[in-house]
């Protein structure tokens, strides 16, 4: 008798248990990401996702970007599993989706695939499926202060040509007022003065690699472009400029010591922002100046979201980077910090939201300059990558790094233009000799 | 020193020191090991699972590397600089606080506090808040002068990243030199001074000696540790104008670490250590007696 | 001890070691006063100017020419505390060095003691051997580890990092704490010797006393090695044992003003060090009056 309800109870104690024992086990992603704005804003939301989805808990790990890459390439090279979401750059994605490293995002009606910029569609996809959902997306384009191209007589054409901003930035330099006329990268890096260097080179004709995979380093348009660069820096460009990247020159035109600059079109938010930059009321925009030809004269990055292909915890990570990448998503920010702070370069319904618009005066320049970026088509010579101000190989990164070395000490003046192209095709053929592109 | 003779306490000795070297032996080997194997084959994270033998072939191709020996060059400049730097001033200082005077206790803590600051947060801290040319604090200085600012980062890159790290370092080398000069002789300090020497040769035949091991200790220890010096540089100045400031570690990174591939990156390391070997082999020659 | 005495009449008694505070020969006082602070405030220089920029706006801490003078907001302090959680990497932070630290001199002490007073024709060698297992730089030995780790499923742990810790300090501590031991003046221990004190007794009551400032400063610096380490505080943690490093790391170098912010994160990172340095000075201060003695 005693036994009888002794089993009972068990009964009931389990099956009381295995009800509520779901409502316990909540999936815990953790979440690699860079520490831009874009990415910290998300972090901040993190409230709303868990209570839209009380069964995933959302663990963040921020790091600057070049370690951010090591750490996760690292991981999902291994198999680590230490991240369930990672973020990773358009670098990257062709890359890794066709190693099959990254799980397809499983898209459907309610995302609205098709509102996506179809130039980062198409970038993250392989095999017509997307691999990689882009959290934010970004061009370069020709900020200026409008102010002094104004006194010095100028109207800025929609898309100036590199020998008009060679004279405006003439005309607008006064080193006696500590206003330089243009501020350019110069800081050694594959991602520093290479991506706006390779624009340069590409809008004057030019290639990182023939359709051999040779390195053209010591070809007429590098000539001419790293000349072109180290001239005007030299006359008019602001002290210190071979160790300023982003943030040094973002600092500089804040305090209204740059006339103009072609960077990362989120910039564009930094220096119209009244709480930081002393000269918000006085900036314009343009697209990226040309040479020879408007190929390749803008650049295209974003920051994706990504589901290794080993992840055990598919269902949520899927869910997440649905939800961080969904059209929700953006209105969620615009309520919570305003239309000025959503992630751009996403989606076409963005930029045609008139209160985005109105709130981001940059929006119609920006979405002109991702429209007119194309990643397979950046060069005036065919070319054998894909990729606008990078080649989408893994032997980037270092000959990226080598070459912007050299650069670099072109601009400081420590070897002629010549030499350092030289050292730099070097570095070029050693590396991709290695990389076995040819004996 | 008379030592005790019984078998049991020869046995003391050895097994006092097992644990440490035991561990240190463990810790060494195992990642030595595998270092020399990757070394040895074709091993690139980009594409796992494929793992031929290279033979020496990640050797010639590290060595060959135009920037090798003026990263060799640039380690040892950047080694000899700041250990220099470091013994002088930290000498110096460390007699000027051994006395007491009002406020000895906050300016000992002043001293060594720019220790505590990580090195990114030093590197980040000393290129845009003291060495820009336009919004530092020393090109303020200069400006103040009439003089045009010093470019650090881009006219005298190795310079400035010595001064980086000898900044970091110099409380290490204050603190070793306090804590000896504590113990030194004063009794013997003031015999001497009695029988009519001078400050100077108090200071050349009585402090000198005595900070011999300190001295020994501090420029092992910081030799070791400069060998791989790397936030500094990766932070300022990305090993550049040209590899005007990069330094053996520097090189490992650019050269395979970013490109993921983890054979030459070990062939670096392996010889990074062969490198470490020979300075240390002629510091010892220097000053290893010291040590005893 | 006598004949001691006599052969060495410096040696007379320990208690000579004792600080006596004779006038000092080197400078008179106010010049080394000056001296000294004029020197220890231009080092301290960069770290003050760290100390005002986190107390100004993003906007302040760039503005030329640099700001001395400027209205102060606690801004970036609560940024800092709402966006990462603090007190999870402080107290990671915490466990780690403290854990290194302890663990590390426990195994370093019994083998410098070892070596300062058994000395034989190996220990040299045994020193700079420890000090080579240091020579391999950590980003060639990554993969490596980090695979040893990943084998071990120590991903994202802190006892692996507090291992890592150790290890990687174990041969400087050994060195330090071997160099404070050599400091100690064999004759005293030679005393007590002859008084009959067995081993145990000899490093408690002899040792010890006389080589806290060492151990002191050697523990000291281990800690602060710990607390700073970013290396393999960045390559083995996830989001579970992030330490204050971690932390720094997430406001270094965003697209964006960040330098305001950085300053403040790293105050509120090198804080709980800095506490700990100024009360332990004292405790170096005090370890190095070798009245201890009788």
């Amino acid at each position: 008798m005693k036994r009888l309800s002794l089993a009972k109870a068990g009964l009931a104690a389990t099956t009381v248990f295995a009800m509520t024992a779901p409502a316990l086990a909540a999936t815990e992603l953790v979440i690699a990401t860079v520490n831009n704005g874009h990415m910290i804003e998300m972090q901040k939301l993190t409230p709303f996702f868990e209570k839209a989805h009380p069964d995933i808990k959302l663990k963040w790990v921020t790091l600057e970007e070049g370690t951010l890459r090591q750490r996760v390439t690292t991981d999902i090279a291994t198999k680590g599993g230490q991240f369930d979401v990672m973020t990773i750059g358009l670098y990257e994605a062709p890359i890794w989706s066709k190693k099959g490293w990254l799980q397809p995002i499983a898209t459907d009606a309610a995302y609205d695939a098709d509102d996506l910029l179809p130039a980062f569609r198409d970038g993250l996809s392989y095999q017509g499926k997307l691999y990689a959902a882009p959290f934010y997306g970004e061009s370069s384009m020709l900020m200026y202060r409008k102010d002094l191209a104004d006194k010095a007589g100028f109207t800025m054409p929609d898309q100036p040509t590199w020998a008009q901003i060679k004279d405006l930035a003439g005309k607008m330099t006064d080193k006696s007022a500590g206003v330089y006329g243009i501020c350019l990268r110069g800081k050694p890096g594959w991602g520093d003065n290479m991506a706006f260097l390779t624009t340069l080179v590409n809008t004057n004709g030019g290639q990182w690699f023939d359709m051999g995979w040779k390195p053209q380093l010591e070809t007429k348009p590098w000539k001419d472009a790293i000349n072109f660069y180290v001239d005007l820096l030299k006359k008019d460009g602001p002290p210190g400029s071979a160790a300023n990247s982003f943030n040094e020159i973002l600092a500089l035109f804040n305090e209204g010591k740059c006339g103009m600059w072609v960077d990362a079109t989120i910039a564009a938010s930094f220096i119209s922002d009244p709480k930081q930059s002393k000269v918000a009321d006085k900036v314009a925009f343009a697209q990226a100046p040309v040479a020879v030809t408007p190929k390749g004269a803008n650049w295209m990055w974003s920051w994706n979201l990504a589901i290794p292909a080993s992840s055990t915890k598919s269902d949520a990570a899927q869910t997440f980077v649905k939800w961080a990448t969904s059209k929700e998503y953006i209105q969620l920010v615009a309520k919570e910090a305003g239309w000025g702070a959503v992630p751009t370069g996403t989606r076409k319904s963005t930029y045609a939201n008139p209160e985005f618009k109105k709130a981001a005066k940059f929006a119609d320049a920006e979405l002109k300059a991702i429209s007119s970026a194309n990643l397979s088509d950046s060069t005036l010579p065919k070319s054998p990558y894909v990729g606008v101000q990078y080649a989408a190989i893994p032997e980037f990164q270092a000959i990226g790094i080598a070459v912007g070395q050299q650069m670099t000490a072109a601009l400081s003046g420590k070897v002629t233009v010549d030499q350092a192209l030289k050292a730099g095709q070097t570095a070029a053929e050693r590396e991709m000799k290695k990389g076995g592109y040819y004996k | 020193m008379s030592s005790p003779s019984s078998s049991n306490t020869r046995l003391l000795p050895r097994a006092l020191m097992a644990p440490a070297i035991g561990t240190l032996f463990l810790w060494m080997i195992v990642p030595l090991c595998m270092t020399i194997y990757f070394s040895l084959v074709n091993y690139n994270l980009m594409q796992p699972g494929e793992k031929t033998f290279a033979g020496l072939d990640n050797f010639t191709y590290f060595i060959t590397d135009p920037d090798f020996w003026p990263a060799v060059w640039n380690t040892l400049v950047l080694i000899g600089s700041v250990i220099g730097i470091t013994v002088v001033l930290g000498v110096l200082l460390g007699l000027l606080v051994n006395d007491p005077f009002p406020g000895r206790g906050i300016v000992r803590v002043l001293l060594i506090s720019p220790f505590f600051v990580m090195p990114a947060v030093n590197a980040l801290l000393w290129k845009h808040m003291m060495m820009n040319p336009n919004y530092g604090v020393l090109a303020d200085l200069w400006r103040n002068f009439g003089l045009t600012p010093v470019d650090w980062l881009t006219d005298w890159p190795l310079l400035s990243v010595i001064i980086m790290v000898a900044w970091q370092w110099l409380p290490f080398a204050c603190l070793i030199f306090i804590t000896s000069l504590q113990s030194l002789d004063r009794e013997q300090m003031e015999a001497a001074r009695m029988d009519g020497s001078n400050a100077f040769q108090r200071f050349f035949y009585l402090t000198v000696p005595h900070l011999a091991r300190p001295m020994a200790v501090v420029i092992m220890i910081e030799m070791i540790f400069l060998l791989s010096i790397f936030a500094e540089i990766f932070i300022t100045t990305s090993g550049g104008p040209g590899n005007a400031s990069t330094n053996m570690t520097f090189l490992i990174y650019k050269q395979s670490l970013m490109n993921f591939d983890v054979g030459v990156a070990s062939a670096g390391a392996l010889f990074a250590v062969i490198f470490a070997n020979i300075v240390s082999f002629f510091l010892v020659r220097m000053v290893g007696k010291n040590l005893d | 001890m006598n004949t001691v005495a006599q052969q060495n009449p410096v040696v007379s008694s320990p208690t000579q070691f004792a600080v006596q505070k004779p006038p000092s020969q080197f400078l008179p006082v106010a010049l080394r006063t000056a001296g000294a602070w004029i020197v220890a405030l231009l080092l301290f220089f960069p770290l003050g100017w760290l100390f005002l920029t986190a107390f100004k706006t993003e906007q302040q801490a760039i503005s030329v020419p640099p700001l001395f003078l400027f209205a102060p907001t606690l801004e970036n302090f609560h940024e800092v505390n709402s966006r990462s959680d603090y007190l999870l990497h402080a107290m990671n932070s915490l466990i780690t060095s403290l854990g290194s630290t302890i663990l590390g001199l426990a195994i370093a002490a019994p083998a410098a003691y070892s070596m300062a007073f058994f000395r034989t024709k190996k220990t040299r060698d045994i020193l700079l051997w420890m000090l080579s297992t240091k020579m391999m730089p950590a980003v060639g030995a990554l993969l490596p580890i980090y695979v040893m780790a990943q084998t071990a499923g120590m991903l994202d742990s802190v006892s692996a990092l507090i291992i890592v810790f150790t290890l990687s300090n174990l041969p400087i501590m050994v060195w330090m704490l071997y160099t404070s031991y050599k400091d100690i003046p064999p004759e005293i221990l030679e005393a007590a010797r002859m008084d009959g004190a067995t081993l145990w007794k000899e490093f408690r009551h002899v040792v010890l006393p006389l080589s806290v400032g060492g151990m002191a400063s050697t523990g000291l610096l281990c800690l602060v090695l710990s607390w700073n380490e970013a290396f393999w505080s960045l390559n083995l943690v996830a989001a579970k044992a992030g330490t204050l490093a971690t932390l720094i790391a997430s406001y270094s170098s965003p697209e964006g003003l960040f330098w305001a912010k950085l300053s403040a994160a790293s105050l509120l990172a090198i804080a709980p060090i800095v506490i700990f340095g100024w009360f332990s000075q004292k405790q170096l201060v005090q370890g190095l009056t070798f009245g201890a003695v009788k």
